[in-house]
């Protein structure tokens, strides 16, 4: 290893790099974009439904109830309405999700313990029905309303648990995922944006005839790899930082663990995806075919790590994949350490496992790149 | 030649892409400190027999030695003593005209001290005061030309090789460009470069001619217009497509290119000198009256139409044999 030829390499490397704006506006906008969109706009707890009521009763112990409804700001009305009929209509039309029927004989119904409200749900939205099921688990007087859903075409029937479960403990708007997402989703930053970097970053010095030039001169195999993935490194831990920064600052997300430990396991990803970057480019013939092949790992890092869906739940074949996936492990370690409070060497499986995953790919990518054009 | 006098020497070099035969068992021998030039037209494997070379690829077959070592085996010994200029700008359009030398001499191991003293040489030396601040991508072709040239001689290499390096440029800048070419020999500098350009073939030292992979004529220029002598003469006429017409009809002519004014013809060879000049001039005196040959020197033009026709009419039987779609 000659530490000048690597000194060029990496002082190259930035200087390209803070010449390309495009890239700039990557590693700083990703971070942000999918930290909104995780965090604001992609929430599976719903809220504000447009709704319309028929209040039939027009007691005061209807008009309890409704306020009551309203005030978990999971239904708002959009329009004034009479009777079922006109609520059928309505959503029929798609002009609200939510009917609300409270009918004329409402509180006799509660006093002989019969169903009191009627809820008509869109059924064709899976995550509007499950919505307006902790919607009709307000608890209404003493006997607890019962409510039945009987609507032509689209119609769905809520079955609702026998006892009603106050609403306010069940369903907490406060409760953002957020907290959740921001630590799993340091992880999918740095996997999508590193391997494509990488990636992507090598093959387009094969296509600008860089390459040909570089591999013509007494530079080393591992000088030139190592160089190429170091500035990148660098960015990852950057990109970390950010997140971890708007994760405490937006969403008051929790660091229970070191500090030190949080970026230890970020490193280690980082490494373990700029190596994968490297195999890939090694592979890849085009920046066209680079980006295919970082979407061919990026996916299954997305959907079977256990970011989107519970670890646990997977079939065994599925898991066994998943342990093959560094993302998997960070997950784990993450998680443990931000939400948890875990010391990372308590969670010492997921770091060997890591850690391997960088040996055996840096190592790979290294064999595999030649310095030649056949 | 005396083993120390040899720069390049390959027997039996041979590239195979799949069922492509990209060079066919050529046989080279390049002397120290002159300019070698392989001429050919696109695809005729001068850039594959110049990566073999320099060992970037691997032969299919043959023996190479360049600079004593031998290729492939010792390439990453060779690759401390050769400069490569590649046929694409190949020097990197993000960074600064400095940058990419400053870039080029760490990895040459070009020694820090001395580095910085050299890459000012060659920024005075190949014009570039005042644009060393420069991204290398926006400028033009002859200053990027130019450029990755000193790039390629910043560690004083003993060999360099040139792969068409002055294909897009403007004719000043290629005389430029090959002042400093002999500039670089006069230094003691192998210079090995291909071209597809005739004017630029004649000023090379010693010339190979590559047509379709296989190596059809070796030898230095005037060896090889030398060759032909005799058989090369002008006609001048009233009309030249006539006489074209007429003159390739008569058997023994090779080719009839227009220039201009006049036509110039290429023979087979047989024959005197003379008679074959009667020959002509019988069969332009039917169609042509009043057309005027003379005898003159062959061109290099006149050497690669001659070592290529028998190439060229193997495909034209080709093509003839080929079914009409």
């Amino acid at each position: 290893m000659n530490w000048r030829r690597l000194y060029a390499v990496l002082i190259k490397e930035f200087r390209q790099m803070r010449r390309d704006r495009m890239t700039l506006a990557m590693i700083v906008g990703i971070p942000i974009m999918q930290l909104a969109l995780f965090g604001y706009a992609i929430n599976l707890n719903l809220r504000n439904l447009p709704a319309a009521i028929a209040d039939q009763s027009k007691t005061s112990a209807s008009r309890q109830f409704v306020m009551d409804m309203l005030a978990t700001e999971v239904i708002e009305p959009v329009m004034p309405a009479q009777s079922p009929d006109q609520l059928m209509g309505m959503l029929r039309r798609g002009e609200i999700s939510v009917g609300v029927v409270i009918p004329y004989d409402y509180e006799r119904r509660l006093a002989l313990g019969q169903e009191a409200v009627q809820i008509l749900v869109d059924g064709s939205d899976t995550v509007v029905q499950s919505a307006a099921q902790q919607l009709a688990q307000i608890p209404v007087g003493e006997p607890p309303p019962e409510t039945d859903i009987a609507l032509p075409d689209r119609q769905t029937t809520v079955p609702l648990p026998e006892r009603p479960i106050s609403i306010v403990a069940f369903y907490n708007p406060q409760r953002v995922s957020a907290i959740n997402i921001v630590p799993g989703l340091i992880g999918i930053i740095l996997t999508m944006t590193m391997v494509m970097f990488t990636s992507v970053a090598i093959v387009r010095e094969r296509e600008r005839g860089n390459m040909e030039l570089l591999i013509a001169t007494p530079i080393s195999r591992a000088e030139l790899m190592i160089g190429k993935v170091l500035p990148y490194g660098l960015i990852g831990l950057v990109q970390t930082s950010l997140i971890l920064l708007l994760g405490v600052v937006l969403f008051s997300v929790p660091i229970r663990g070191s500090l030190l430990d949080v970026y230890i396991a970020a490193l280690l990803l980082i490494l373990a995806n700029l190596a994968m970057g490297l195999l890939i480019s090694t592979r890849a013939q085009s920046q066209f075919q680079a980006m295919q092949m970082t979407f061919f790992v990026f996916l299954p890092s997305i959907l079977l790590s256990g970011f989107m869906f519970p670890f646990d739940g997977m079939p065994k074949a599925a898991q066994w994949l998943a342990e093959i996936l560094p993302l998997t492990h960070f997950l784990r370690l993450i998680r443990g350490i931000m939400l948890r409070g875990a010391n990372i060497l308590e969670l010492w499986p997921d770091l060997v496992a890591l850690l391997g995953f960088v040996v055996v790919m840096m190592t790979l990518a290294i064999l595999r790149f030649r310095k030649r054009l056949d | 030649m005396s083993e120390s006098d040899v720069a390049i020497r390959a027997r039996g070099l041979t590239k195979t892409f799949g069922s492509l035969v990209a060079v066919d068992h050529v046989d080279l021998t390049a002397p120290r400190k002159q300019i070698y030039g392989f001429l050919g037209p696109n695809g005729s494997g001068k850039s594959t027999s110049i990566r073999m070379l320099c060992g970037l690829l691997t032969p299919s077959q043959g023996e190479i030695e360049v600079l004593g070592l031998k290729i492939p085996a010792q390439a990453e010994v060779l690759r401390q003593r050769i400069g490569y200029m590649t046929q694409q700008f190949s020097l990197f359009s993000d960074l600064t005209v400095r940058e990419n030398l400053e870039f080029l001499a760490a990895v040459q191991n070009v020694p820090g001290n001395k580095a910085r003293s050299r890459i000012d040489d060659l920024l005075d030396e190949y014009h570039f005061q005042g644009r060393s601040g420069q991204l290398a991508g926006t400028m033009s072709g002859g200053q990027k030309q130019r450029l990755a040239l000193a790039g390629a001689v910043i560690h004083e290499p003993e060999l360099l090789f040139l792969d068409e390096p002055t294909s897009a440029v403007d004719p000043e800048s290629r005389r430029d460009f090959w002042e400093k070419l002999f500039e670089l020999t006069d230094a003691g500098t192998t210079i090995l470069v291909s071209t597809h350009y005739m004017d630029e073939a004649e000023r090379c030292h010693r010339l190979a001619i590559l047509d379709r992979g296989r190596l059809v004529a070796d030898g230095t220029p005037a060896e090889l217009t030398g060759a032909l002598k005799g058989r090369t003469l002008l006609v001048e006429s009233a009309n030249q497509r006539q006489a074209r017409e007429c003159l390739l009809s008569v058997p023994g002519v090779i080719s009839a290119a227009q220039i201009g004014n006049s036509l110039r013809i290429l023979t087979d060879g047989q024959g005197e000198g003379t008679a074959v000049q009667q020959k002509l001039q019988q069969a332009l005196d039917n169609a042509e009256p009043g057309a005027h040959i003379t005898p003159i020197a062959a061109s290099l033009e006149d050497v690669f139409v001659s070592a290529t026709h028998r190439e060229a009419g193997d495909n034209a039987a080709l093509a003839a044999a080929e079914p009409p779609r």
